[in-house]
């Protein structure tokens, strides 16, 4: 069943056309990743379902309901982080997480949450005094607090250190295993690799591919890549002729061979034939990344570093 | 789809009794951060009450004025610290509040909540009238106690006086709160409006005593009609519905423009 409905949505400000005409469903379970550059109406999609914002045309459904008609009940049932955490200054910690729980029909009991997202030694902590990573897990423990059935995180992990990073992914897929839906907005590549089911790239308001990640990264036909340190006696036009083998290059003892997804296999077998032991043999295959440089043509995105 | 259904029924039949609804919660934890920020309790509450007692050393200010109907000018001078320790709530600490509330994304955040940045809204303004009674309940009892200045046994007339005048200093405070981008702003332009005010609630020159145009201008601002309709109901009658309705009007006025101007982020 389709949990989250999202058809030719369109949203202009003034003349720069944020969104155009998109459209993606969710199903049950899934975790939906948007992934996107800078810009690209990641952000303007996902105020369109939590209600923030009204799109000019097109529609959003989520479990049926409409985020502006049906806001009392929508509330209820979707879990939101947004991009800032915002809470008064000098609001304790505890109180944050009581207070969101008394918005809720059906409130999670938040102590076990605050356990898992680290953050028990600082419920009696204010606000102000958090560093940037706490204040990041309390608005994803205010975000589920509620016991949602859908939860919009976005830019669930900026800012977190690794270890965190991981917990923090841990987290999300166990609330997915519960049967949450979840979208995920992100440019960290990573995480959309390592979470998400699906993932729609978004650029300049269109959604330009949407698949799993893997098969994305396979989409680009960007091949496979070996590389390996070889003796200097040996010859890289042995490789050069196989049908499977695109290129071979080969710089001071490395040597590098591209080619279709049975090149490693190729690759072994004449080593294996001519006695050559390949040291740091080592296989290198198209990422998310690279599908998302090669759809969106852009480079330099600030958030591709941060993993 | 299931799911939203039983929720639903949910609430309609075990909803336990004893937890406090999202507005009172709200409400609550507001009060908490009123107090912990120092400007509502130092200014709000704290000023009105050493102006009191400064006002209420000055001898002059106990004698009869045969333009007050032969009361003293302490009969003013009760409702002027009064309102304006209500002034610095609703004007500045307030504004300050709200416009950070917004600068910083709460109300945005507080929007995709089932609770509502409008309850917040409606939050703030039951924090700032309870502790504008609480003030002012504190003002009459000691101006009662030190300077015999009689208690408001016209308590109705009283009350709405400080129910009207407070909505519509927390209308101006929205307008201001509206249009300031920063907190800082908020505040800045809360004390712009706050000294003209205080001018015509008479703070500085007892509205009796002013020049016939000042006295008539004081009466359609807010706080020089709250103070004239206040003092009345010191001692037992009920104040004037001309200023009453000067009050409603700025009331009405300004929570409409607020409502055209506030954004939400």
């Amino acid at each position: 069943m389709s949990v989250i409905e999202v058809e030719h949505l369109s949203k202009a400000y003034g003349s720069t056309v944020a969104v155009d005409d998109l459209s993606f469903s969710v199903q049950e379970g899934e975790i939906f990743g948007i992934l996107g550059p800078n810009g690209a109406g990641k952000t303007t999609t996902v105020e369109c379902m939590q209600g923030l914002r009204a799109q000019d045309s097109g529609s959003v459904r989520i479990l049926g309901l409409d985020p502006h008609a049906d806001r009392d009940e929508l509330t209820q049932v979707l879990g939101v982080q947004l991009q800032e955490s915002a809470l008064p200054d000098k609001l304790f910690v505890s109180e944050a997480l009581d207070l969101y729980s008394s918005f809720y029909r059906d409130p999670v009991d938040w102590r076990p949450l605050v356990k898992t997202l680290g953050l028990d030694g600082k419920v009696s902590t204010m606000f102000k005094k958090l560093s940037g990573g706490q204040k990041q897990r309390l608005s994803i423990a205010l975000a589920l607090v509620g016991n949602p059935k859908v939860a919009v995180l976005d830019e669930l992990t900026t800012g977190l250190d690794p270890e965190a990073r991981r917990d923090t992914w841990d987290l999300i897929s166990g609330i997915r295993d519960r049967g949450v839906t979840i979208v995920l907005v992100t440019h960290f590549m990573e995480e959309a690799e390592h979470l998400c089911d699906r993932v729609a790239l978004v650029d300049s308001g269109r959604i330009v591919a949407l698949d799993t990640p893997a098969a994305l990264a396979e989409g680009i036909h960007a091949g496979m890549t070996v590389r390996f340190l070889a003796p200097a006696t040996f010859d890289p036009a042995l490789l050069s002729a196989l049908p499977d083998v695109t290129s071979v290059a080969r710089r001071g003892g490395t040597v590098t061979v591209t080619g279709n997804g049975n090149v490693l296999a190729a690759v072994t077998a004449v080593l294996a034939r001519h006695e050559i032991e390949p040291r740091q043999l080592r296989v290198e295959q198209a990422t998310l990344e690279d599908a998302f440089l090669a759809l969106t043509g852009r480079h330099g995105e600030p958030g591709n570093k941060e993993g | 789809m299931s799911a939203i259904t039983t929720a639903s029924t949910t609430t309609a039949s075990v909803r336990p009794a004893r937890r406090p609804s999202p507005l009172r919660r709200l409400a609550l934890t507001e009060a908490k951060l009123f107090v912990r920020e120092w400007i509502g309790p130092v200014w709000g509450m704290g000023l009105p009450l050493i102006l009191l007692v400064v006002f209420g050393s000055i001898g002059a200010l106990h004698q009869p004025m045969a333009s007050l109907g032969g009361r003293p000018l302490m009969y003013l001078y009760v409702p002027v610290v009064i309102f304006m320790g209500a002034a610095l709530i609703c004007l500045i600490a307030s504004t300050g509040t709200l416009a950070a509330y917004r600068e910083r994304g709460v109300l945005r955040r507080f929007g995709t909540t089932p609770a509502g940045a409008t309850r917040l809204l409606a939050a703030q303004l039951i924090v700032n009238l309870t502790m504008v009674l609480i003030m002012a309940a504190v003002i009459v009892v000691i101006a009662r106690l030190k300077y015999s200045v009689p208690l408001p046994t016209q308590f109705g007339g009283f009350i709405l006086t400080l129910l009207l005048a407070v909505m519509a200093l927390m209308g101006v405070g929205l307008c201001i709160a509206s249009v300031a981008k920063t907190s800082r702003i908020a505040q800045g332009l809360g004390a712009l409006c706050f000294y003209p005010m205080m001018f015509f609630s008479g703070l500085w020159l007892p509205i009796p005593q002013m020049s016939p145009v000042l006295q008539h201008i004081s009466h359609g601002t807010p706080l020089g009609a709250a103070v004239t309709a206040m003092a009345d109901t010191l001692g037992g009658r009920f104040p004037p519905l001309l200023y009453l309705g000067i009050l409603a009007g700025w009331a009405v006025a300004s929570g409409l423009l607020a409502r055209r101007l506030f954004r939400w982020e």
